[in-house]
């Protein structure tokens, strides 16, 4: 790794030539950039033995500390007479007697080019929290597996939870390629599963290396035993590559943290920029009031700056004297953030005590607290499978997609826009642990302060009126496979026999109530939700509520059938293969999406989760509608609903 | 020289502002241990730095052992009085009394006049958050220390139950009687640390630079009689040699280095081909590696 070579200057320190060297030397130093990086993987992939080794060719593992680590390789190491680097970096006494990594660590090593802090996280399946934090300020993420057993369980984590704290550069570290005798044929097999399984994550660069952590392989310097591998070494890589930083380009946000008062006559605002740049002269709002001035300075006591950019810490005075404190974000008067006093969010938890939706929390966004309650757990991610399940809590280490309430509106930018703006910690309020992070989707504009009205006349009342019991039936099934038509046949079958019934049609529904959502995991969520809510209100007025939507996950079923009462749920299963749905196809939607014109569609490109205990399961290839219908009538009869 | 906006010491410069801030902002007692070695002068730069045009908003606090080099307590009088910034001083006033002293107590001396002293006065003026100059890379249980370090009301430091620091959210929330200690200098390394100070003009205490010094040799250290309590061993007179101190301590666990930089650039340059790491001049810690955590979780700094 390239050091200063001070061999020489080692004898004549004092020589002019070696000052000179010294001081050019520092001076390129002070130049240098900043990589922050995590590394993660499972257990004994050679984490540890990796940072060892970058810090160990670093020269920065001093004498004292070798002979420490010699003399502790023999009492813990697992690596017989060799020096085991893993030591030098499993901190912690416990752990080391576990000889397992149990918290984040940082490391620190400086080449040439660039200075690294390293957050080295484990790889243990608990410890999702931990990766969390180390993601959250790194630039990159190098993932280690074991070249013998290729891509684990704990890699998809890993590469979940990197790209949803917004990684965009990831190396794929194949090590102990030594104990694959250095195969050219398994690093490819590696690289290519990686590749199909992350090309969903969009990382901007990912590099995958064959490397050996023990041996030194392809980590500071390119190895001959892989040959057939023409890439960057590890080092070189890291030392190069380009982190698309854009904090700079993006809006002007400075949270005031402290407002400085020296005297009377000053008043300033300190903080960090969040992202953008700023001068003076530059109109400035501040976001939740809307009140605007102009920046007047930029004070630091290295004198005013003409310009302050993403990451300084300054203090900004105003043109006017307006009401601003602690927590408020200063922003671009021409491109403000959201402000809001409910959002979606990302949270990951990180406490044993599970969340609660409705339980007070104090939330920490920017410089700003407030209180914070989930209003709606909209479902929790399965981090293997990227599945989404239904959850009515969290645990520690889950990961779920959450509506929360705040007690004041607050101002934020997606955290996909700006990571500072767009992050938040939850607190428990009697424990004052840090028990969630959570990261900002979207501002919800919903009415707010809009509670359940008691009402004289109820459901009872209601459908005691119509001689009925109401209900909601729940068509699913794939695009094509008769649900409409069946619905609509029932719906008439009802008619005819007196009962009071409303259609939802899922295609409908999106022309008006729905229109304004697409098809992102979100949308179809946020639909579904919606066409949940809505005939919910209609078994309220009594009413036997039919719905016909495709509906493919099973937590977004279960999430309607919780809406409402046991037993007013029915859920009915069009059971029709794929293969007659694709030979009907009505609207030409298979043959669209066969051809790639059509994304996400369900059954194509996209899973529909067969029910496991549908109420009514109905095959429309037994019959013809109308015979199917009366089959779900005759249902109906036996359970009360209709007489 | 100024430095380069994209530079790394510039990024650490702004999140030790941004921290120092979160501190004074958030907490209702907040003090500033000051050791008078290098990183303090680096913090106290900038908590100058982070409160520009006004003074930082809490006093520095020096525990003073009583065996701390003439020098130090000089550079620590001459700087609180020069930036106007108040100082506290505390020493354990019943070690004092019963004359507790590196040479006869060993590490119950550090307990007593360090360890002990610091809880003290933490007590006594009821600081709810300390900063330290502490460093990360300093030692191996240090690498996982959070920046806001969180202690129980009796000081104590639980490896298990720290908070997670994501991004740049620090959770400040303590209840009466628990406290923080906070390290703005966390992500900096020994190196940076010069660095910096070269590129900011710090003032830092003479003895980081080599002049000739009375010192005597044991155990192959060597000891600076920096006054007249050091007790000497029969035949023993300090000599004049050229040495300076790579970290500043109690004068009698703090063995001098032979050397001739007089200089910033060559401080550094013998840093950078340095074959012994910064605190193998303190003497408390020559036994086990993970000797520092267990004073951790008994309360030392
Ligand atoms: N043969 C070989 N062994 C390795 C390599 N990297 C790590 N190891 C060994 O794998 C074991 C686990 O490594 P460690 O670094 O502790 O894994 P961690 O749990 O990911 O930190 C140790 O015995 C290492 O010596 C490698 O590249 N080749």
């Amino acid at each position: 790794m390239a050091q200063l070579d001070l061999t020489n200057v080692a004898s004549g320190a004092d020589s002019d030539a070696a000052r000179e060297a010294i001081v050019d030397y520092i001076a390129t130093q002070e130049h240098k950039g900043l990589l922050r990086f995590l590394t993660c993987g499972s257990v004994d992939d050679g984490k540890s033995t990796l940072i060892g080794r970058l810090l160990y060719d670093a020269k920065l593992i001093f004498e004292d500390q070798l002979s420490t680590l010699k003399s502790d390789s023999l009492r813990h190491g697992t690596d017989g007479e060799n020096i085991d680097f893993a030591l030098l970096v499993d901190g912690l006494e416990a752990e080391r007697e576990q000889g397992i990594t149990i918290d984040v660590a940082y490391r620190f090593f400086t080449t040439e080019r660039r200075k690294f802090i390293v957050a080295d996280t484990p790889g243990h399946e608990q410890y999702t929290r931990n990766m969390a934090t180390g993601a959250s300020t790194a630039d990159l993420a190098v993932l280690l597996v074991d070249a013998r057993n290729g891509i684990a369980t704990q890699t998809r984590r890993h590469s979940f939870i990197a790209s949803l704290l917004g990684i965009r550069n990831v190396v794929l570290a194949i090590n102990k390629i030594d104990l694959v005798d250095y195969s050219e044929e398994r690093f490819e097999e590696i690289r290519a599963e990686y590749e199909q399984f992350a090309a969903s994550f969009e990382f901007d660069t990912l590099t995958a290396i064959p490397m050996s952590a023990r041996f030194g392989d392809n980590v500071s310097s390119i190895s001959e035993r892989t040959p057939w591998y023409k890439g960057p070494s590890l080092i070189e890589h890291l030392e190069t590559v380009e982190i698309g930083d854009t904090s700079r380009e993006r809006p002007f946000r400075m949270a005031v943290q402290w407002v400085n008062r020296p005297n009377l006559d000053f008043r300033g605002y300190s903080g960090t920029l969040a992202s953008g740049s700023v001068k003076p002269g530059d109109e400035v709002v501040v976001a939740a009031s809307g009140i605007t001035s102009k920046v007047d300075r930029i004070v630091t006591m290295n004198g005013d700056l003409s310009q302050a950019v993403a990451g300084d810490a300054v203090t900004l005075t105003l043109a006017d004297n307006i009401d601003i404190s602690r927590g408020d974000l200063l922003a671009s008067a021409a491109n403000r953030p959201e402000v809001s006093d409910q959002f979606a969010a990302h949270l990951i938890w990180m406490t044993e005590a599970p969340l609660l939706p409705g339980r007070p929390y104090l939330l920490k966004c920017g410089a700003k607290t407030v209180n914070a309650t989930v209003t709606d757990l909209k479902h929790r991610i399965d981090i293997n499978t990227f599945e989404h399940l239904a959850a009515k809590k969290l645990d520690l280490n889950e990961v779920a997609f959450c509506n929360l309430a705040l007690s004041e509106p607050i101002a934020f930018d997606p955290y996909e826009a700006n990571h500072d703006t767009g992050s938040f910690i939850l607190i428990d309020r009697r424990t004052n642990a840090t028990v969630a992070a959570g990261l900002i989707w979207f501002g919800l504009r919903r009415a707010t302060n809009i509670h359940w009205q008691a009402l004289d006349v109820d459901k009872a009342a209601r459908s005691h009126l119509k001689g009925q019991k109401p209900a909601v039936l729940w068509f699913t099934g794939l695009s094509g496979s008769g649900k409409s038509t069946l619905a609509n046949a029932v719906e008439r079958k009802l008619l005819a026999l007196g009962n009071h019934t409303y259609l939802l049609d899922g295609d409908n529904v999106r022309h008006g109530l729905n229109k304004d959502l697409g098809f992102t995991d979100a949308d179809r969520v946020e639909n579904i939700r919606r066409v949940g809510e809505t005939a919910r209100l209609f078994v309220d007025a009594g009413l036997i509520v039919l719905v016909s939507f495709i509906s493919p996950f099973r937590s977004e079923r279960r999430m309607a059938r919780e809406l409402v009462e046991d037993g007013e749920f029915l859920e009915v299963f069009v059971d029709t293969p794929l293969e007659e749905c694709k030979k009907r196809d009505p609207k030409g939607l298979y043959k669209k999406a066969e051809a790639g014109e059509i994304k996400n569609f369900t059954g194509i490109d996209s899973p529909y989760e067969v029910p496991e205990n549908a109420e009514i399961r109905v095959d429309t290839t037994e019959g013809a509608p109308d015979v199917v219908a009366d089959r779900i009538i005759a249902e109906l009869k036996a359970r009360g609903i209709v007489t | 020289m100024s430095l380069d906006r994209t530079s790394h010491l510039k990024r650490l410069e702004n999140e030790s502002i941004q921290i120092i801030r979160e501190v004074a902002a958030e907490f209702s007692n907040p003090v500033m241990l000051y050791s008078i070695g290098k990183d303090s002068s680096v913090m106290l730069h900038l908590a100058m730095k982070a409160f520009y045009p006004s003074k930082p908003p809490f006093p520095l606090m020096h525990i003073d052992t009583t065996w701390k080099f003439r020098e130090m307590i000089q550079f620590r009088d001459d700087t609180a009085k020069q930036l106007g910034i108040d100082l506290i001083v505390h020493s354990n006033t019943d070690g004092i009394r019963d004359n507790i002293n590196p040479f006869d107590h060993g590490s119950f001396y550090t307990h007593t006049m360090k360890t002990d002293a610091l809880k003290q006065a933490l007590d006594k003026y009821g600081f709810d958050a300390a900063f330290g100059g502490a460093r990360r890379d300093e030692e191996k249980s240090r690498a996982k220390e959070r920046v806001f370090s969180f202690r129980s009301s009796s000081h104590g430091w639980d490896p298990k139950n720290q908070r997670p620091e994501l991004w740049h959210l620090y959770n400040a929330r303590v209840a009466k009687g628990e406290s923080i200690r906070a390290f703005p200098l966390s992500n900096w390394t020994e190196l940076d640390i010069w660095q910096y100070i070269l590129a900011e003009d710090i003032p830092i205490v003479p003895l980081y630079f080599a002049a000739p010094r009375p010192v005597v040799e044991r155990d192959g250290l060597l000891i600076m009689a920096d006054d007249e309590r050091l007790p000497l061993n029969p035949g023993e007179t300090p000599q004049p040699r050229m040495v300076r101190f790579r970290t500043l301590g109690c004068y009698p666990l703090t063995a001098a280095i032979e050397s001739d930089a007089t200089t910033l650039p060559e401080i550094v340059s013998e840093m950078l081909i340095a074959r012994t790491s910064e605190r193998s001049g303190r003497l408390i810690d020559k036994d086990e590696s993970a000797s520092m955590e267990k004073k951790k979780r008994e309360g030392y700094f």
